[in-house]
């Protein structure tokens, strides 16, 4: 199996776990790469003590893109929306588990941005956001 | 004639590299810009080496031999094209400076709101957005050539756009995603019919077709050195002798000038008076190598290699279950093929691909709208040259067998 495709990143695209919208929502932002076209929204409910309830994304693009979206977002539930804006580019990386080129991040790292400018409160997203 | 695509890859030292330690290259991205033969690099390296010199204004041998073997670069690409003379050759950075020479100085001069401009839904986005940009600011009507289901232009809507008294048709010679070869003497012949000037996109056509301005009656023809094997950084605008003259400049500066006081100036004559500054100038010697590589081997065979790996590349893609090839038939097209694989994003086919060594793209190639019409945001796309050879179609279709197997 080729490492930049390992198991777990074609079983999250194939499979994801939190595809979807939730509907009603606390948090909702969405953005796309204006490269190749990947979009991605997400939703979240945030609870009384500040932690991330639940999560949903949606949206279409590679298998980078998307499985990066699901393990994010399995990753920030039961977390405190405080913990969340601390996120960084390494702790995706993390997730995937691979060294990605320079074109390949802004793919792993879209649903990051659109996390952080979503629980911020920002009207849009910005590349400080993942750095 | 046909091409010994064995024998003339020799002459590209790229083609030998290893992409990693054991991969070899298969270089099936053409269509974004062409490898160059030693011919073109050694060229362009003896004029840095022996004849390195400002051009025009110069006295001394050097300057004299560079200026000689920069105007003889052009009296290359104009023969290229069959242009009339050499002059009508002006030498920008690609294609896309060119048509924005176009459009900068004849649009501007010529065009009010109102008026309007004919382009097709297949341009590249060189050959749209700085029609965009006009209609933007001077209130310019902007219609399309629709593109019907496999990927050719719907002339009959054109002739019903044609009676509408447009200004400019401005359309691609070929396709950069579909390969479509479109019908360009007509096009010309039906827009001169209803008093409309033509601009042709060759950026595709030019260098892999015979191309010739005059039999087409084309009215400007814009293209790039480096998709026809020469070096990136120079590219070519020819323009009807009589537009020439007329337009007014388009940058200002150095050398496109005959006289110049405090507060006027006199351009320049035609080609100069569009070329400001110094030009590219050993990237006009590699142009014009380039132009007498192709001419060794000759266009008629240049195009007939393209048909027949491109002809074979869609029998294999098309054996492939879930692939889907964007545009016309083989005989219809150019060294090109776009395509989707279900369940699988271009990117992802193109990364995989790149493990093997085999290079495609993936994206819209500058082709957005084009790729809305069809309801993909991207494609994979192979494209193919003279030295592409019918093992490096095997080597995808081997590649796009992987990629499914990745991807169950």
């Amino acid at each position: 199996m080729d490492d930049l495709y390992r198991e777990l990143i074609i079983d999250h695209y194939k499979n994801p776990q939190f595809r979807g919208h939730l509907d009603p929502n606390d948090i909702h932002f969405e953005d796309d790469n204006p490269l190749c076209g990947d979009h991605i929204e997400v939703t979240l409910r945030v609870d009384g003590s500040g932690k991330v309830a639940d999560g949903r994304f949606d949206g279409k693009g590679c298998a980078i893109s998307q499985a990066s979206a699901d393990l994010l977002i399995e990753s920030i539930i039961g977390k405190p929306v405080e913990d969340v804006k601390k996120l960084s580019k390494q702790d995706v990386l993390d997730l995937l588990g691979i060294e990605l080129g320079p074109v390949r991040l802004k793919c792993a790292l879209l649903s990051l941005k659109v996390l952080k400018a979503g629980v911020y409160g920002l009207g849009e997203s910005s590349e400080a956001l993942i750095e | 004639m046909t091409l010994d695509v064995n024998l003339l890859r020799q002459d590209f030292p790229i083609l030998s590299r290893e992409v990693r330690p054991g991969i070899p290259l298969v270089y099936l991205d053409s269509t974004a810009t062409s490898q160059k033969p030693r011919p073109v690099l050694e060229a362009m390296e003896a004029f840095y080496r022996t004849n390195n010199a400002n051009i025009h204004r110069g006295v001394h041998t050097l300057a004299e031999e560079a200026t000689a073997m920069y105007e003889q670069a052009r009296e290359k690409v104009a023969q290229f094209i069959n242009a009339p003379s050499a002059e009508q050759i002006i030498f920008t950075r690609n294609a896309t400076e060119s048509i924005n020479l176009v459009a900068y100085t004849w649009a501007r001069a010529n065009l009010k709101a109102g008026d309007r401009i004919i382009l097709t839904e297949m341009e590249h986005h060189s050959n749209m957005v700085p029609w965009i940009m006009l209609a933007t600011e001077r209130g310019v009507e902007l219609e399309f050539i629709p593109v019907t289901p496999d990927g050719l232009l719907d002339l009959d809507v054109y002739r019903t756009l044609l009676t509408r008294s447009p200004k400019l048709v401005a359309v691609s010679g070929m396709s950069n995603v579909l390969g479509t070869i479109n019908p360009i003497a007509e096009i010309v012949r039906l827009a001169h019919a209803a008093g409309a000037i033509t601009l042709v996109d060759g950026a595709q056509s030019v260098p892999h077709l015979p191309v010739d301005v005059q039999a087409l009656g084309v009215d400007f023809l814009a293209f790039s050195a480096h998709k026809m094997l020469g070096p990136s950084g120079i590219g070519a605008l020819y323009g009807r002798h009589d537009l020439l003259e007329k337009m007014p400049p388009f940058m200002g500066g150095g050398d496109m000038i005959k006289t110049v006081h405090l507060r006027s100036f006199a351009p320049n004559d035609i080609p100069h008076k569009y070329e400001a500054g110094t030009p590219a100038i050993a990237e006009a010697v590699g142009f014009g190598a380039a132009v007498d590589y192709l001419n060794k081997l000759g266009m008629q065979a240049v195009a007939a290699h393209e048909h027949e790996i491109v002809n074979y590349a869609l029998d294999r893609l098309e054996e492939i279950p879930g692939v889907k090839v964007f545009g016309p038939t083989a005989d219809k097209k150019g060294g090109v093929a776009s395509f989707t694989l279900e369940g699988v994003h271009p990117h992802d086919i193109a990364q995989i691909l790149d493990r093997d060594g085999v290079a495609i793209r993936a994206g819209h190639h500058c082709a957005q709208p084009l790729h809305e019409k069809f309801g993909i945001t991207a494609t994979a796309r192979a494209s193919f040259y003279v030295y592409s050879l019918p093992q490096e179609v095997d080597a995808l279709v081997n590649g796009i067998y992987k990629v499914k197997e990745i991807f169950g």
